[in-house]
């Protein structure tokens, strides 16, 4: 098979970036997406041309690293997969095929492909997390937790932080991703005694990394690879409300016992 | 140098908690004192650095990778063991020690183990109490599932996603600290030496991958949890960053590395399909749970559709050899019967690399609804990277480098020779002796990030004085000077080589010549041969590499290249030590030791110790030290699985 | 974690509730609004005496009308903060990008907006405040000395592009309407997967429902259904 590929190509985050078109040829239907970045790349380095910089690593869609926007869709054409699990039969022969990193302010390009998604690291530090001391928890079975609802938060926690919810996004929203991290941890009773000051702070933190708002055009959940349900954002912005809600009550209840 | 493995005597049910008693602690005012380095943010790494930050040190974790979240303990699939008892099955402390010996066919300490086996119980509280989801029954409390041929289900799991649920535990708990001030997170940073001063291990010279910047980072100790070297063969399960880099410059700079030709070959991956492909991929063992493993008898049939081949034409060979345990013998067992049928020219699919999981018989048992409902996820996988329905058609497999047992030498401390050097995890050698059972990876790398080595550094710190004390080494020292000029010579000299082959290509020769001479059999031949090309292929690399771009920007092919050249070393290490070690155990297949129906022979009399090599230079050969093994509780005997 | 107050409107996701109230209210208002006008069938006398019946209730139209307007302030100045941010979220955009999941009226929620409010505008010119009375009709008393509403906009509808833009402008509301009536419940946090199908099948009901309910009556009148 062969292609052409209009590929985004940028030095740094500070210079503006163009697209570069190649044409390659030789490549068959049961290579990976990035196998055949891989061969595009082999052929630039051969040509004494610098490579093109994409992030990718395990190449099993579970690490969340490789982030390409293919013809217009975050980890392209196939359903439920990431980049690194697209292959080449996807495509017919000759076709054209564009490629981009993700695009988003909160996500500025570091060179070609790559993408700095640090702000997601930062909305988990901001309480994407159980405070247990190690070697504080109790024995596993002390606290039951019912079948439905430990499915229900691996049905969150399957998210692998790759960020296609924001790459597809027409705002640009981080929403599904800190929805997912969220509610995987306060819809365990391990979680609850944080649920409402951690879904606070999550929020303020996507907020102030620049995401944008969300509209429910629910392109996230198609995009998403691990099929993470837009449901998880309405339970979100309940979780907000109640939480606030509750911190007034607390905060009223606080200044009137003195 | 007669290697001290510190290991405390009497009896082992309290060796730990005796030895816990002895090591020394920093007072807690003092802990701020003391900066602690964590290269790499898996599970042992991230677990080291959340649990040393919510101690009060002063931690510097670094990872290659975006995110501490990514490291590639977040690939495995299966679960992680724990002696809980849970299931009422027998299980027990002693039995998990005991089967993970006899696993890992003698070859690691009895102290080691049972300490695994002991914290592993710590382990489940602690992940199950950060929020990790594992799988319940209806009445709430966890679910179990036998794995890899145990007798007892003692394997905890998270759908088939245990390590990343896992990892995102550590991972949480690790971000946590950064929150708290106590953890400074480096991302995209690749640590590309050890710095050593006065013996000691007292920092490391990092790449920041984003920009090329060389950095220094100084600290009173070094915990070095970077993972397995399985990429030396190019084509394994291991992620495309993984690499040898920092527990090889560390080796170079002192440390041991022991048993480096202990690797793990996984039986079930899915077979290569061309000279393009650049990973392989894992299907869970637990599908031979319910898989039967055949080829056909005569390998004339091996081209017909495997509907074509009647039941009376199939082999099933493992249950054949193996009437006991059958589909369900260890991993080692499993992948040289694969190659076995293969070599007798019996193997299917293209290349005749493959073997059948059919799952015919299950679906007609227990229909099709039931093997989704236990392994929808890895059909579905399977079926995206092969375009074939294993639903329909029998899945083809073969072996695949998956784990390295071996690692840097290290004491029970989990330090190596290398005073202020601690490795953890897949990057040390310690417990897994020749052949990693299955869920013990993740059991390990946790037991070593929670619940060692938080202990044990701190026996290490009480007995040093912090530099942000005793200001002995700045950035300025001659040493530390000269590490970072290391660095920056070897960079420059790989760009300025610009010969006219990539460092992928010298990678799958590279891997080629191990795979086939250090991979699933090894012979005195073989490697011999392996030893001639492997240096002349490392001196063509730095005389014909071509490295384009700069060091002063983001360079993925100057990080490759860098991993290659040490990997180029490694390899050599790898079949010296296949070749000094001249019996079969676990991994390691010699076909000179074989009984007569072709199974591993051990030879304890001559090879019961821990090969531990010291680096003399490049092109020298290394110094072997033995570590001998003894073995008080568990009989030395023949794995037999008939 | 240290607590410190967090004031919900400040947040993206607080803006967005701000936008289901405040739409809620407004979606509430076009109902009343709607089956009020379908009194026009029912001849000159219903709903003339409907119109005498809310202007001698100065409370209850003073009331509504303070009520519709800070939902309407609340409604479009939120939307033009929340776009902002948005357009701000993505300074790059992409060359190509294909849209899987989302639909028509979602994407064109701003646009559908605006359109909305430049209706309103010529609409309360129009029949509220009558500054294009000598355009379409000349006011007039029915024969109970009511304002003859009835032939304001008998008279006003028989001018085609007077319906057109009423019918126009009917297709922007009742998009805007899908969109927001079933966004509405997922902004608030009361969606569940089990209603989603049937949350989504009655938006478009009611949208279509508030649409055919609207445009039939200029186009009675544009057809002389209506005299």
């Amino acid at each position: 098979m062969k292609f052409k590929l209009n590929v985004w190509r940028q030095d740094n985050a500070k210079t503006a970036g163009r697209f570069e078109s190649y044409s390659i040829d030789g490549i068959t239907s049961d290579q990976s997406f990035l196998e055949m970045l891989d061969v595009l790349n082999e052929k630039l380095v051969g040509d004494g041309k610098e490579p093109v910089a994409f992030d990718h690593d395990c190449r099993e869609g579970i690490c969340g690293m490789c982030s390409l926007v293919v013809n217009g869709r975050p980890h392209g054409p196939q359903e439920h997969a990431t980049t690194c699990q697209l292959h080449m039969r996807k495509f017919t022969d000759g076709e054209e095929i564009t490629i981009e990193p993700w695009r988003a302010g909160a996500f500025p390009v570091i060179r070609d492909l790559v993408v700095d998604r640090g702000s997601f690291d930062r909305i988990i530090q901001a309480g994407g997390y159980i405070s247990v001391r190690t070697g504080a928890a109790p024995d596993a079975n002390a606290i039951p937790v019912a079948k439905e609802i430990a499915d229900r938060a691996m049905d969150a926690a399957a998210c692998i932080g790759c960020g296609a919810c924001v790459a597809a996004c027409p705002n640009a929203s981080a929403m599904l991703f800190t929805a997912a991290k969220v509610r995987h941890l306060n819809l365990l009773p391990q979680g609850a005694p944080e649920r409402d000051l951690r879904v606070m702070k999550m929020v303020e933190q996507m907020d102030a990394e620049g995401f944008g708002a969300c509209t429910n055009h629910l392109e996230c959940e198609a995009a998403c690879p691990k099929g993470i349900s837009a449901d998880f954002i309405g339970e979100l912005n309940r979780d907000l409300a109640t939480a606030i809600l509750r911190s007034r009550e607390a905060s009223k209840n606080a200044s009137a016992g003195g | 140098m007669a290697l001290q493995s510190k290991c405390p005597t009497g009896p082992i049910e309290q060796r730990w908690d005796k030895h816990r008693f002895n090591l020394k602690l920093v007072n807690p005012a003092n802990k701020r004192k003391y900066e602690v380095i964590v290269v790499g943010s898996g599970l042992a790494g991230g677990a080291a650095a959340a649990t040393l930050g919510e101690l009060g040190y002063k931690v510097q974790c670094f990872c290659y990778q975006d995110s501490p979240r990514r490291a590639h303990s977040i690939a495995a699939q299966g679960g992680i063991n724990a002696a809980k008892n849970y299931q009422n099955d027998g299980d027990s402390v002693y039995r998990l020690f005991y089967d993970t010996v006899v696993g890992v066919d003698y070859r690691a300490r009895e102290s080691n183990v049972y300490r695994l086996a002991q914290v592993s119980l710590n382990i489940i509280d602690q992940c199950a109490a950060q929020g990790v989801p594992f799988a319940r029954e209806y009445g709430g409390l966890l679910d179990n599932r036998s794995f890899g041929g145990a007798q007892v289900s003692r394997t905890f799991y998270a759908r088939g996603q245990t390590g990343q649920q896992l990892l995102l535990g550590a991972y949480s708990a690790l971000e946590r600290q950064v929150a708290a001030g106590s953890v400074t997170m480096h991302s995209r940073h690749e640590m590309l030496e050890l710095i050593v001063v006065d013996g000691r291990a007292r920092g490391i010279v990092t790449r920041d991958l984003k920009d090329g910047r060389i950095e220094t980072h100084l600290a009173d100790a070094v915990i070095l949890a970077t993972g397995g070297y399985g990429n030396v063969f190019f084509l394994s399960t291991n992620a495309m960053g993984c690499n040898v880099t920092a527990t090889w410059r560390a080796h170079k700079k002192g440390a041991f590395f022991a048993n480096p030709c202990f690797t793990q070959i996984h039986p079930t991956c899915i077979p290569v399909k061309g000279d393009y492909q650049s990973k392989l991929t894992l299907m869970s063992e637990s599908l031979r749970n319910d898989g039967r493993v055949w080829v056909p008898k005569d390998a004339a049939d091996r081209d017909k559709k495997p509907g074509e081949i009647p039941e009376s034409a199939r082999d099933y060979y493992l249950e054949r050899r193996y009437p006991a345990f059958g589909n369900l013998v260890p991993r080692d067992v499993a992948s040289r019967a694969a190659k076995v049928v293969c070599d007798e020219g019996r193997g299917v699919g293209p290349g005749g690399l493959g073997v059948y999981l059919d799952f015919r018989d299950s679906i007609q048992r227990l229909g099709q609804d039931k093997i989704a409902e236990r392994y929808g996820n890895l059909f579905e996988m399977y079926h995206h990277i092969t375009d074939e329905d294993p639903y329909k058609v029998p899945m083809r497999i073969y072996p695949a480098v998956h784990y390295t047992m071996g690692g840097l030498w290290v004491d029970y401390n989990l330090m190596s020779n290398v005073p202020g050097l601690f490795v953890l995890g897949e990057a040390n050698f310690s417990d897994h002796g020749a052949n990693r059972l299955g869920a013990s990876a993740l059991m390990q790398g946790l037991a070593d990030g929670y619940f060692v080595i938080p202990y044990t550094v701190g026996d290490y710190l009480a007995s040093v004085k912090p530099i942000s004390v005793a200001k002995d080494v700045t950035k300025d020292h001659a040493d530390v000077k000269a590490a970072r000029k290391a660095v920056e010579t070897r960079l420059k000299s790989l760009l300025e080589v610009n010969g006219k082959r990539t460092a992928d290509s010298f990678h799958r020769e590279l891997g080629k010549i191990i795979w086939d001479e250090c991979g699933m059999a090894r012979s005195e031949k073989g490697l011999r041969g392996a030893l001639e090309r492997i240096p002349a292929l490392r001196e063509e690399f730095w005389s014909n590499v071509r490295v384009p771009g700069s060091g002063e920007a983001m360079n993925p092919e100057l990080e490759k290249a860098g991993r290659v050249a040490d990997f180029l070393e490694l390899g050599e290490l790898m079949c010296r030590d296949a070749l000094d070690r001249n019996e079969s155990c676990g991994g390691h297949f010699r076909e000179e030791s074989a009984t007569d129906e072709g199974e591993a022979k051990r030879d304890d009399e001559k090879y019961c110790y821990v090969a531990a090599w010291e680096h003399q230079g490049v092109d020298k050969a290394p110094t072997l030290h033995k570590e001998a093994l003894e073995f008080e509780y568990v009989k030395l005997s023949q794995r037999s699985y008939k | 974690m240290t607590t410190r107050a967090l004031s919900l409107t400040n947040t993206t996701i607080g803006k967005k509730m701000v936008m289901a109230v405040s739409g809620f209210v407004l979606f509430g208002f076009v109902i009343g609004h709607m089956l009020g006008n379908l009194q026009i069938f029912m001849g000159p006398d219903a709903i003339n005496g409907y119109s005498h019946m809310l202007h001698s209730t100065p409370a209850l139209l003073w009331g509504a009308r303070v009520v519709l307007l800070a939902a309407i302030v609340a409604h479009v100045t939120t939307a033009v903060s929340l776009v902002r941010m948005n357009r701000a979220a993505r300074p790059v955009a992409y060359a190509v990008k294909k849209d899987v999941a989302t639909d028509y009226a979602a994407k064109t929620m701003f646009l559908s907006g605006i359109t909305i409010a430049l209706y309103i505008a010529y609409h309360l010119a129009h029949l509220t405040l009558g500054f294009t009375k000598g355009l379409h009709y000349q006011p007039s008393l029915d024969a109970n000395g009511l304002p003859n509403v009835y032939q304001n906009v008998v008279s006003s509808f028989k001018v085609p592009w007077c319906t057109a833009i009423y019918v126009v402008a009917q297709g922007a509301l009742s998009l805007h309407l899908y969109h927001g009536a079933w966004s509405l419940f997922q902004s608030l946090g009361l969606n569940h997967s089990r209603y989603n199908d049937a949350l989504r099948s009655s938006a478009v009901a009611v949208a279509m429902a508030v649409c055919v309910g609207f445009v039939s009556v200029p186009l009675a009148v544009l057809f002389g259904v209506v005299k």
